[in-house]
């Protein structure tokens, strides 16, 4: 995997190169492909069983890479193991079980800069700008939060870093429209703020129609890519995976 | 009614105290490596052996040898963490479980074979039980108390306010997230391991020195343990503390309502009424 340096184009932050693999034998990815820039939203949608989230594990280093390779800004980091990606600067949401339940807000948030050092109370008022129902909310254990503020402890936890690329898997499973809609923009703020987001949505049309570009994967391949609006308005897709 | 507390409640209180400091451990591991430890008792046996062992080796002071006990215990339970359990990580818990079981006999033979199967004390003479305003209370008792305050508070402070503390529950809360987040897992095993041995000697140490040291005396506790752990609520700290302090005083009173030997049902008997009820405890714990 090679690309040549180029001044007048951004290069992309992230570039998973013919990825195949999966979980034990079994290769879920067969051959996944897909390209982030900075400052971008990039989602990807299919049917169940796609490999959405696998191909995202994939890029955090929590799934067996049998060939083709993941460059992270420009470097190579195809078999890290997650906590080293985690320092290299891509953070990780997962979608379920994405907080400590028994912690408080401020002790999740905590977590997220374990591998840190030093003074992290500009990363506090920068997750507590971003987030300001936790802020209120700071000493509550997570597991008495509703769905929605939990998931923003997630994300947040996620952010302590000051990550480059922000992974969520179905960051809005679950949740209200009202709550969905809140989580998208704070999606934007956070590209905003200069963190690229890739995300896996099984709200396919709402998530198209917020994102920047979108991939749409089917067993565990490529079938589609382009902007948002332009998957939204192909026929194929739209009757193939998002329902007519 | 002050009859009642000298006979009744402050034994029963000491006794859970040091059921507190056996089933914190207990639920430590379960919480943390998640298993149930069952050489448990078997590991404060050894502790308050150890103890007697510094005792009479270089003639240190019962209370002053603890502290070495707690420290050669706290180095035993990570040794048998990493020559056996280690290796069974990657299979069912119930192995493991197993495993504990035959460790727990392995160190109960040692003790055996080092200082034999007849009881043993660590010192002789009988320290009179001081009146405070009627409360009669021996130094041991008031030391055994004090001592548990002081681990328990530490623990607690610890858990609560130091990075590893921190590291310990979120493991326990969520060992993947706490893996996502960095926390390096054979570091949180090692340290919990420390600190369980640890309080197991000190556990054994006051069951010893509170009663007489028997080679069987942390198997017989067990039982006692699990269920404090249990009914505190699994992974609960507090819970542990609160339970022991409820299995020990039932126990005590359990004699105004049956013959003293079924004194050590009573805590086999809650551990099945929580189970059927309130199986998560007191405090929210795991459930099993």
């Amino acid at each position: 995997m090679t690309h040549t340096p180029s001044l007048d184009r951004p290069q992309p932050i992230l570039i998973m190169h013919q990825v195949r693999g999966g979980y034990g034998d079994a290769d879920i990815l067969q051959g996944v492909s897909l390209t982030v820039m900075p400052q971008e939203i990039v989602v990807i949608v299919g049917p169940n069983g796609a490999g959405k989230s696998t191909a995202m594990k994939a890029v955090f280093g929590l799934v067996r890479i049998r060939s083709g390779a993941i460059v992270f800004e420009g470097e190579d980091i195809t078999g890290w193991s997650p906590d080293r990606i985690v320092r290299r600067g891509i953070s990780y949401v997962p979608q379920v079980d994405n907080v400590f339940r028994e912690m408080t807000v401020h002790e999740n948030l905590e977590m997220g800069a374990f591998l840190a050092k030093g003074d992290l109370s500009a990363a506090y008022d920068r997750i507590y700008a971003l987030f300001p129902d936790l802020k209120t909310k700071r000493h509550a254990l997570a597991g008495d939060l509703s769905g929605g503020q939990r998931q923003m402890v997630a994300m947040g936890r996620a952010l302590m870093l000051d990550p480059k690329l922000l992974l969520l898997d179905e960051p809005t499973a679950g949740l209200s429209p009202k709550y969905m809609e809140q989580i998208f923009q704070i999606c934007r703020d956070v590209r905003d703020s200069g963190v690229s987001i890739l995300l896996v949505e099984q709200h396919a049309k709402q998530a198209l129609a917020f994102c920047d570009r979108g991939y749409v994967l089917a067993t565990g391949a490529n079938r589609f890519e382009g902007s948002g609006r332009a998957i939204l308005e192909d026929p194929e897709i739209a009757q193939m995976f998002l329902g007519g | 009614m002050l009859e009642f507390i000298n006979f009744y409640i402050i034994p029963g209180i000491v006794i859970g105290a040091i059921y507190a400091l056996g089933a914190i451990g207990i639920t430590l591991i379960f919480g943390i490596l998640r298993f149930g430890h069952f050489a448990h008792g078997d590991l404060a046996t050894t502790g308050a052996y150890l103890a007697l062992g510094v005792t009479t080796l270089i003639g240190l002071t019962p209370w002053l040898s603890l502290p070495v006990a707690m420290i050669l215990t706290a180095l035993l339970a990570y040794g048998i963490h990493r020559l056996f359990y280690r290796h069974l990580e990657a299979r069912p818990k119930i192995l493991t479980v197993m495993a504990s079981l035959g460790i727990g006999m392995m160190l109960r033979s040692v003790v055996q074979v080092a200082w034999g199967v007849d009881p043993l004390a660590y010192g002789s003479g009988i320290a009179r039980a001081q009146s405070f305003a009627g409360l009669m209370l021996r130094p041991r008792e008031i030391a055994t108390l004090a001592l548990t305050l002081a681990l328990v508070a530490t623990l607690l402070a610890f858990l609560r306010y130091s990075k590893w503390g921190k590291a310990m529950r979120a493991m326990s809360d969520n060992p993947d997230l706490a893996r996502l987040c960095g926390v390096d897992n054979d570091r949180v095993t090692r340290l919990t391991w420390f600190i369980v041995g640890a309080l197991a000697a000190a556990s054994g140490f006051c069951l010893g020195i509170n009663t007489e040291l028997t080679t069987m005396m942390g198997w017989s506790a067990m039982l006692s343990m699990f269920a404090a752990a249990v009914l505190g609520g699994v992974g609960r700290v507090e819970g542990a503390v609160v339970g022991g302090l409820v299995i020990g005083l039932a126990e005590e009173l359990s004699v105004l309502l049956v013959p003293s030997p079924y004194k050590s049902a009573t805590a086999f008997v809650i551990l099945l009424a929580i189970l059927l009820l309130r199986p998560q405890g007191i405090f929210k714990g795991k459930v099993l």
